[in-house]
């Protein structure tokens, strides 16, 4: 199992912000809208350089989308930033028709996605965003896994001329992946080259699925492991190609069952090649209130989850 | 253009809409027609728009020129003939409206690259956060041109329009010009039996909001005097909010006043009486 360490740990969103910071400096077309949580999105380094480039909607988020999709039609790249919950679901009919049938340069950025926003419970934690966005047709579905490929990621869905969803999160997890990457959009990226089990998982999952590969391996199970940044497009060819291997699949990711990049990858299955698969996200349900690390081990979102699937697979396997 | 020369290019646009609506035997004539008066005075006379040896250029980024949304998507027929009659596109292409494989979709959209179109829309109360988008844009390039959008006035009960209605006044959108269309109808009957609106332009001047009237929206002088207007009054730190009053159905006595031709088609003995009463002056499609 190749080693994967850090030195730090930093929250998703401030890579998102961070990458703002480096496009402000870079792109003179890149605009940064917020509905009232500039903080929450660590849009300050933007704001303070760019003044004239950030625009302030208040809690608006159906009119933030609307005004984004407008300003792509003066050749500018909308950054339109909120929590998932209000940047999907409470504006899905916006983006429909303004962003994504209208194939506008727009890219909605969302934080606090998921479980791991903590303590404000479900009507913030949401669990159906991914589900939400990938069905739009041509809209990209970014969901990167810890600081620094949030911040790579920002940067290149600059230059991609379309509409994207970026989901981040709140909570610190370790920064293991390169400072200077290069995000390629649509590429799926191999963690650990395995042969017994083919583990694809997307945000802070990832990290996850890192230390149920040493929990495997312990027990001499040799686990591939590859980070599925972008659910759509979705690397079709990386997934084949690792199940050629290994003959089974776990899915996870911090998304509830139905919909999410788990119904992507057993849709390339079915298609393919069918071989077991085993999903590690949340039963159908909503979220609560709780510490992150209390609500991952409750609805079955940690190392150990992945790894009573990895064995149930391989199980089924033969 | 003279307001005579405009009132011909209206009462063309007014035989294309109930021929389109017909042609299809679906869509929405009622407040397309009472809206001509505006997309004529807007398309031939006050807006400044990219031309080449006389005809129409289109360019979806629309730098240094007007600009116009559609936010009630609905009312199609009298953009598309507008359009067409103005040379964005072959007037023959009206004949294609709402059947397969046709650029003229239902309602407008992007999707099929119609030239004139720049957003979707159709599901009411976009079009002017599009607008304020697209006006910001401009502020942001440094190019003086304007924007307008058109709404219902059913479509003022969207919640979204009142986030753009705070949203223009408070960050000086002073490039825009939006206009109500108030035909006093809506698919379900009077708008003031089915959600009453109350006084909107009271509503719009509390928001912050520049509102002027005009009462005779189906008189072309008084449309383009009102234009004049509007456009006088931008660039003093406010949008602009024109109340134009309108009828629906206007043009065609039977179709004039009444929800009832919001969105059916006329049968054939109808489209003979409606043709009866409108000029053809630029040569039918």
């Amino acid at each position: 199992m190749k080693k994967y360490t850090f030195t730090e740990k930093k929250d998703t969103r401030s890579g998102f912000g961070a990458g703002m910071h480096v496009l402000g400096q870079q792109n003179e077309n890149v605009v940064a809208l917020c509905a009232d949580l500039v903080g929450s999105l660590k849009l300050e380094a933007f704001i303070k350089e760019n003044p004239d480039r950030f625009i302030q909607c208040g809690i608006s988020e159906a009119n933030m989308i609307g005004v984004s999709a407008g300003l792509t039609i003066g050749g500018k790249i909308p950054f339109a930033t909120t929590f998932a919950n209000f940047a999907t679901g409470r504006v899905y009919d916006q983006i429909r028709q303004s962003v994504a049938y209208s194939n506008k340069n727009v890219k909605i950025c969302a934080s606090h996605a998921g479980l791991t926003l903590g303590e404000d419970g479900a009507t913030h934690q949401i669990l159906e965003d991914l589900g939400m966005m990938k069905m739009l047709p041509g809209m990209t579905v970014i969901n990167p896994c810890d600081y620094n490929q949030t911040k790579a990621a920002t940067i290149a869905i600059a230059d991609y001329e379309g509409p994207v969803y970026l989901r981040f999160g709140r909570p610190v997890i370790p920064v293991f992946t390169d400072a200077d990457q290069k995000f390629e959009i649509g590429k799926a990226w191999m963690v650990n080259e395995g042969t017994d089990v083919s583990i694809f998982a997307t945000g802070h999952m990832v990290w996850e699925a890192i230390q149920a590969g040493e929990l495997l391996e312990a027990e001499g199970i040799n686990a591939e492991i590859i980070n599925i940044h972008t659910i759509k497009p979705l690397d079709e060819e990386a997934i084949l190609k690792s199940v050629e291997k290994t003959g089974c699949v776990v899915t996870t990711e911090e998304h509830n069952r139905i919909g999410g990049l788990g119904d992507s990858v057993a849709q390339v299955l079915v298609k393919n090649k069918l071989v077991p698969q085993e999903y590690v996200a949340v039963n159908d349900s909503f979220g609560e209130s709780g510490t992150p690390t209390q609500l991952m081990e409750k609805y079955g979102l940690t190392a150990k989850h992945i790894v009573e699937a990895a064995k149930r697979a391989i199980e089924r396997k033969a | 253009m003279e307001v005579e020369q405009l009132e011909k290019v209206a009462s063309q646009v007014r035989r294309d809409i109930v021929r389109m609506v017909h042609g299809c035997q679906s869509g929405h004539p009622g407040g397309s027609l009472g809206c001509t008066e505006l997309l004529v005075a807007l398309y031939f006379e006050r807006m400044q728009l990219k031309e080449q040896d006389g005809k129409p250029v289109f360019d979806m980024n629309g730098k240094d020129e007007d600009l116009f949304f559609l936010s009630n998507g609905h009312i199609s027929p009298v953009w598309y003939s507008t359009l067409a009659r103005k040379g964005y596109f072959p007037v023959e292409e009206m004949a294609t409206f709402r059947k397969l494989d046709s650029r003229l979709q239902g309602h407008p959209t992007t999707h099929e690259h119609l030239e004139g179109i720049r957003i979707a829309s159709g599901s009411l109360g976009q079009g002017m956060s599009v607008a304020i988008g697209a006006a910001l844009a401009k502020k942001l390039n440094n190019d003086k041109g304007h924007v307008y959008v058109l709404m219902g006035d059913g479509e003022q009960q969207e919640g979204q329009v009142w986030e753009a209605a705070t949203f223009a006044p408070h960050h000086q959108v002073d490039n825009l010009v939006a206009f109500i269309d108030l035909n006093g109808q809506q698919i379900d009957g009077p708008t003031v039996k089915v959600m009453n609106n109350r006084d909107l332009g009271k509503k719009y001047e509390a928001f912050g909001w520049e509102v002027i009237s005009i009462e005779e929206g189906n008189d072309m002088a008084a449309v383009l005097k009102g234009l004049y207007e509007a456009k006088s009054r931008l660039g003093h730190g406010r949008p602009i909010m024109v109340l134009l009053h309108t009828g629906m159905g206007f043009g065609v006595d039977f179709m004039m006043g009444s929800h009832k031709w919001h969105g059916v088609a006329p049968n054939d003995e109808q489209l003979a009486a409606a043709l009866g009463q409108l000029e053809e002056t630029m040569g039918d499609y």
